[in-house]
C-alpha cells in the first residue's frame, strides 16, 4: 500500500481515498499497466542480452529449416526432410484431432454418466457415482501414464497380437482396423453416399415440417436405409467395386495396410475422455438437479412420457446452466492434451515446443506461437459456446 | 366441453363411474400416508376434498393421476385400473388434468407453446390446430392477449389461469386441482376461483382440494374431509357446514371458519 499512515480502521465520515470506488479502481489499474509495463521491458532487455550471450538469432527464418526428425503419427504427408513449419503444422492437426474427438467422446460419456447417476436404480446410480469420484479424483497425469504403460503396454507384440476376425489386430503397437482401398470410379460411389446423406438430411426436415402441420411425423426409417446403405452399394455394384477393403497383413514384425491407431493416442484419448468425463457428468447432473421437481410432474400430469418430459422440459432448462462450465471442460481438454508429451503422442506441444524447441533453440518465438494457437483454440471454443448459448437464452425470453 | 349428455346410454352407464379409490393405502417409509381410502366420485360430479396440513389430501390426489403409486388397495380412472404399468399410467394422464398449488408452467416456452406442448407430442395434433384450441382455451380463462408472453411475465393469479388452459386444452374428462388458490395473493385468488366456477358449469368432473369454503358452497356436489390418512366425514354442502357429525370435522371446520 502507498500510505501505511491511513491502514488504520477509517472513522466513519472522514472517507479513505481508497474507498471511493473510483479513486480506487483508477489506482489499481495504474498500478497494474505500471508493473506489466516494466516486466515487459525487464523481459525483453534480458532476452536481447542472453540471445546476443548465445548467438542465437531471432525471427521466424527457422520454420523453414529441414526438421529432420520423423513422427509417428502425421495427418498430412511428412518426412524428416520437411520444415519446421510443417512440424508445427502436422503438431497442431495432431492436437486437433485428440481435442476434437475427446470433446465429442467426453460429451457423450458425461452425459451418460451424469444422467445414469440420477437413476433410481441403486446399482447404476452407484455404479455412475464411483466411476465420477474414482476419475475426477486421480491425477490426469497418472491416467494417461496408466493406460499407456499399465494396459496398452502390456499387451502383446505384433506377431501374438490379439485378432478379432483376422482383420482387426490390438497389440503393443497400437490398434489396426481394415482400411478402405481407392481404385478407377471411386469417386462416383462417394458421390452417391454424400447424395444418399444429404437425401436422407432433407426428408428429416420434411418430416419436422410434416410432424408441425399434421402432428405425425413421417416414418422415414427404411427410406433412410435404403439412401444411406442402398444406394451406395448398388452404385459401387455397378461400378464394379471401385472400393475395396485393404485388410491389415503381418510382414515381418509389423502390419502393413490398414488403419494404425497409435498406443499413444489411444492411451491420451482414453485418460482425457474418462477424466474430463466425470467432471462434465457433475456439470450434467446439477444442472439437471436444478429443474425443479414439480416441472417434471407438471409434463407427465400432461401425458408426457419420461423420455419426452426429460427432452422437452429438462434437458432444454438444464442447458442454460450446463453450458458454461461445460465450455470450461473443453478448454481443459484442449490444454491437457499438452499432456501428451508424457508418453510422445506428437502433439503440437511434443513435436513443435518440445523438439523443435530443442533442436533449434528458438524460445521465445516458439514459445509465443505455442500459447498464441492455444489462445486461438480456446477464444474459438469459447466463442462457439458463448453464440449457443446466447442463441439459447434468446429463445426464451 | 364434456362428453355430457349426448353419449349414448350404454356408453355413460358404463362410465358413470369417473374415479374409483377403494381400501386405498400409501406409506413413505414408515409413515402412513393414506390409511384406507375409499372414494366414488361419479361423472360431472364436483367434489371439494378438505382437511388439516398433512392429512393426506395432496397424496390422494396426486395417486388418481399415479403421480403417487398407491402400494394396496384399488385405483380405477375412467374405466381404467392403475397399475405400475407405465402405458396404463400414460393412458390416463392423458384423460386426467392437474392443477398444482405451486405455480409450475415451463418457464422456458411462451405462454401459447405450454398449451400447445401436450396436444402436439401427446396427442399429435397438427400445430396450427393445437395453437387454435389453445387460445379458444386462453380466451376462456380470459387472457389471449397474454399468448405471446413467457410465465415469468404474468402474475400468479394469470399463471395459474394459463395452467387451467394448459390442461383443458388435452380435453381431459376429470380436472384435479390441488389448492390452486392457496399460493396466490389475496387479490387474484377471485379470478381463478371464478375460472373454475365456469368449468364446474360446463359440467366438468372436478376433484379440488381446497379450503375456499365459498368456492365449495357454490360448486360442490360433495365435501370430504381428510384426516390423519383417512375420510372422516362426506357429505352434501349444507348438510356438511351446518351438521358435520363427527368431532374432527367440528374441530376443523371452527378452525377455518374462525
Ligand atoms: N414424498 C414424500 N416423502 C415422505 N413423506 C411425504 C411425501 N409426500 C408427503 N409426505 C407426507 O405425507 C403426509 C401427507 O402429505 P400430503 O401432502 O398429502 O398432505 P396434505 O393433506 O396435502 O397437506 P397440505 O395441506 O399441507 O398440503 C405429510 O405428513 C407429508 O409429510
Ligand atoms: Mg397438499
Amino acid at each position: 500500500m502507498t500510505e501505511p499512515g491511513k491502514a488504520a480502521p477509517a472513522a466513519p465520515g472522514r472517507a479513505m481515498p481508497l474507498a471511493d470506488p473510483r479513486f480506487r479502481s483508477i489506482f489499481f489499474q495504474t498500478v497494474l499497466i505500471v508493473t506489466v509495463l516494466a516486466a515487459g521491458y525487464v523481459a525483453v532487455i534480458n532476452a536481447d542480452a542472453n540471445l546476443r550471450a548465445q548467438r542465437i538469432a531471432t525471427g521466424l527464418g527457422f520454420l523453414d529449416h529441414p526438421a529432420g526428425f520423423g513422427i509417428n503419427q502425421t495427418l498430412i504427408a511428412y518426412s524428416e526432410a520437411d520444415s519446421y513449419g510443417r512440424v508445427f503444422v502436422v503438431g497442431l492437426l495432431n492436437t486437433l484431432l485428440v481435442s476434437v474427438i475427446g470433446i465429442v467422446l467426453a460429451t457423450i460419456v458425461g452425459f451418460v454418466v451424469g444422467i445414469a447417476r440420477l437413476s433410481s436404480n441403486w446399482l447404476i446410480a452407484r455404479a455412475a457415482g464411483a466411476y465420477v469420484e474414482v476419475m475426477r479424483n486421480l491425477p490426469l497425469l497418472f491416467q494417461i501414464l496408466f493406460w499407456y504403460l499399465a494396459v496398452l503396454g502390456t499387451l502383446p507384440s505384433p506377431r501374438q497380437s490379439l485378432s478379432i476376425a483376422d482383420s482387426i489386430f490390438i497389440s503393443n503397437r497400437g490398434i489396426i482396423v481394415p482400411s478402405f482401398a481407392f481404385g478407377d470410379g471411386a469417386e462416383i460411389v462417394l458421390a452417391a453416399l454424400m447424395l444418399g446423406i444429404g437425401a436422407t438430411a432433407a426428408l428429416g426436415m420434411l418430416s419436422r415440417h410434416r410432424r408441425r402441420a399434421t402432428g405425425r411425423p413421417l416414418t422415414l426409417w427404411w427410406a433412410a436405409v435404403l439412401l444411406l446403405v442402398g444406394l451406395p452399394l448398388a452404385v459401387l455394384a455397378a461400378t464394379d467395386f471401385p472400393i475395396g477393403i485393404e485388410r491389415p497383413v503381418l510382414r515381418g514384425f509389423n502390419f502393413v495396410g490398414g488403419v494404425r491407431m497409435l498406443p499413444e493416442f489411444a492411451a491420451l484419448l482414453i485418460a482425457l475422455v474418462t477424466y474430463t468425463g466425470a467432471f462434465i457428468a457433475e456439470i450434467v447432473r446439477a444442472g439437471i438437479l436444478s429443474v425443479h421437481r414439480s416441472q417434471t410432474e407438471a409434463a407427465y400430469a400432461l401425458g408426457l412420457t419420461r423420455g419426452l418430459a426429460l427432452r422437452l422440459i429438462v434437458v432444454p432448462q438444464a442447458l442454460r446452466l450446463i453450458v458454461p462450465p461445460l465450455t470450461s471442460q473443453y478448454l481443459n481438454l484442449t490444454k491437457n492434451s499438452s499432456l501428451a508429451v508424457a508418453i510422445g503422442y506428437p502433439d503440437l506441444f511434443a513435436v513443435f515446443a518440445g523438439t523443435t524447441l530443442n533442436q533449434t533453440g528458438q524460445a521465445i518465438e516458439i514459445i509465443a506461437i505455442t500459447m498464441a494457437i492455444y489462445l486461438l483454440l480456446s477464444l474459438t471454443t469459447s466463442a462457439l459456446m458463448n453464440w449457443y448459448n446466447a442463441r439459447m437464452r434468446l429463445a426464451e425470453r | 366441453m364434456s362428453e355430457h349428455g349426448s353419449s349414448p346410454v350404454i356408453r355413460t352407464t358404463r362410465n358413470a363411474v369417473a374415479v374409483e379409490l377403494s381400501g386405498v393405502h400409501k406409506w413413505f417409509g414408515e409413515f402412513h400416508a393414506l390409511d384406507g381410502v375409499d372414494l366414488k366420485v361419479m361423472r360431472g360430479e364436483r367434489v371439494v376434498v378438505c382437511g388439516p396440513s398433512g392429512s393426506g389430501k395432496s397424496t390422494m390426489i396426486r395417486c388418481i393421476n399415479g403421480l403417487e403409486m398407491h402400494q394396496r388397495g384399488k385405483v380405477v380412472v375412467d374405466g381404467v385400473e392403475l397399475t405400475d404399468n407405465l402405458k396404463r399410467i400414460d393412458e390416463v394422464r392423458r384423460e386426467v388434468g392437474m392443477v398444482f398449488q405451486s405455480l409450475n408452467l415451463f418457464p422456458h416456452l411462451t405462454v401459447l407453446e405450454n398449451c400447445t406442448l401436450a396436444p402436439i407430442w401427446v396427442r399429435h395434433m397438427p400445430r396450427r390446430e393445437a395453437e387454435a384450441l389453445a387460445m379458444q382455451y386462453l380466451a376462456r380463462v380470459y387472457i389471449p392477449e397474454q399468448a405471446a408472453k413467457y410465465p415469468g411475465q404474468l402474475s400468479g393469479g394469470q399463471q395459474q389461469r394459463v395452467a387451467i388452459a394448459r390442461a383443458l386444452c388435452m380435453n381431459p374428462k376429470i380436472m384435479l386441482f390441488d389448492e390452486p388458490t392457496s399460493a396466490l395473493d389475496p387479490e387474484m385468488v377471485k379470478e381463478v376461483l371464478d375460472t373454475m366456477v365456469e368449468l364446474a358449469m360446463d359440467g366438468m368432473t372436478m376433484i379440488v382440494v381446497s379450503h375456499e369454503m365459498g368456492f365449495a358452497r357454490q360448486v360442490a356436489n360433495r365435501v370430504v374431509f381428510m384426516d390423519f390418512g383417512q375420510i372422516v366425514e362426506s357429505a352434501e354442502p349444507e348438510e356438511f357446514f351446518s351438521h358435520p357429525k363427527h368431532e374432527r370435522t367440528k374441530l376443523f371446520l371452527s378452525q377455518i371458519l374462525h
